[in-house]
């Protein structure tokens, strides 16, 4: 899993059916210091989360698993929200 | 889940008796501003989209969870064509 920031939202109309009434957000992979790395993607969001909130996503199969019992076809699916910014400490 | 722009598509009559009747499309992943980038992945179309169109494609296992999807070889679908894409500028 890895930290993400929230930059915006995707809108589908013709989707699978399996991903009616999904939520789409476009997240901006971050490093530990809060700076982006790597190309934005989009995710399922499994956890209400809003644009410019902190989260953590996970990728892969493990992703349609906060859809279960039915099948999702997601490889990216926010799972959490970080409460702030100042809740990710690096010793 | 990335976005992609769908380039072409590929015929093959040969092919594993659990892909038959499924349409296979040469997309290329796009940046989120709607320029291309390089490279190319063959996948398979869950949704009907057509030619030029900008879709989402699932990659890995995730992709056979598409609908019609179970137990065919799969590792990448279109599993939807993308209305439009908001994002937040910085300053915002």
């Amino acid at each position: 899993m890895q930290l993400a920031r929230v930059i915006g939202t995707v809108v589908a109309t013709i989707k699978n059916d399996s991903l009616k009434n999904r939520k789409l957000m476009v997240v901006q992979s971050l490093n530990k210091d809060l700076k982006p790395q790597g190309k934005p993607m989009v995710a399922v969001d499994a956890a209400g989360a809003g644009v410019g909130e902190l989260v953590f996503w996970c990728r892969g199969k493990e992703a349609s698993f906060p859809f279960k019992r039915e099948d999702t076809p997601t490889d990216c699916t926010i799972v959490a929200i970080v409460d702030s910014d100042s809740h990710v400490c690096c010793g | 889940m990335i976005i992609a722009r769908i380039i072409g598509t590929v015929v093959a009559s040969q092919k594993d008796e659990r892909l038959e009747g499924k349409k296979l499309l040469i997309v290329r992943p796009i940046n989120i501003d709607g320029s291309d980038t390089t490279g190319y992945v063959v996948a398979v179309d869950t949704v009907g989209a057509g030619f030029h169109e900008r879709v989402l494609v699932v990659a890995g296992s995730s992709a056979r969870l598409a609908q019609n999807m179970k137990e065919a070889p799969v590792d990448a679908a279109v599993v939807g064509v993308i209305d439009t894409v908001d994002i937040m500028t910085p300053e915002a």
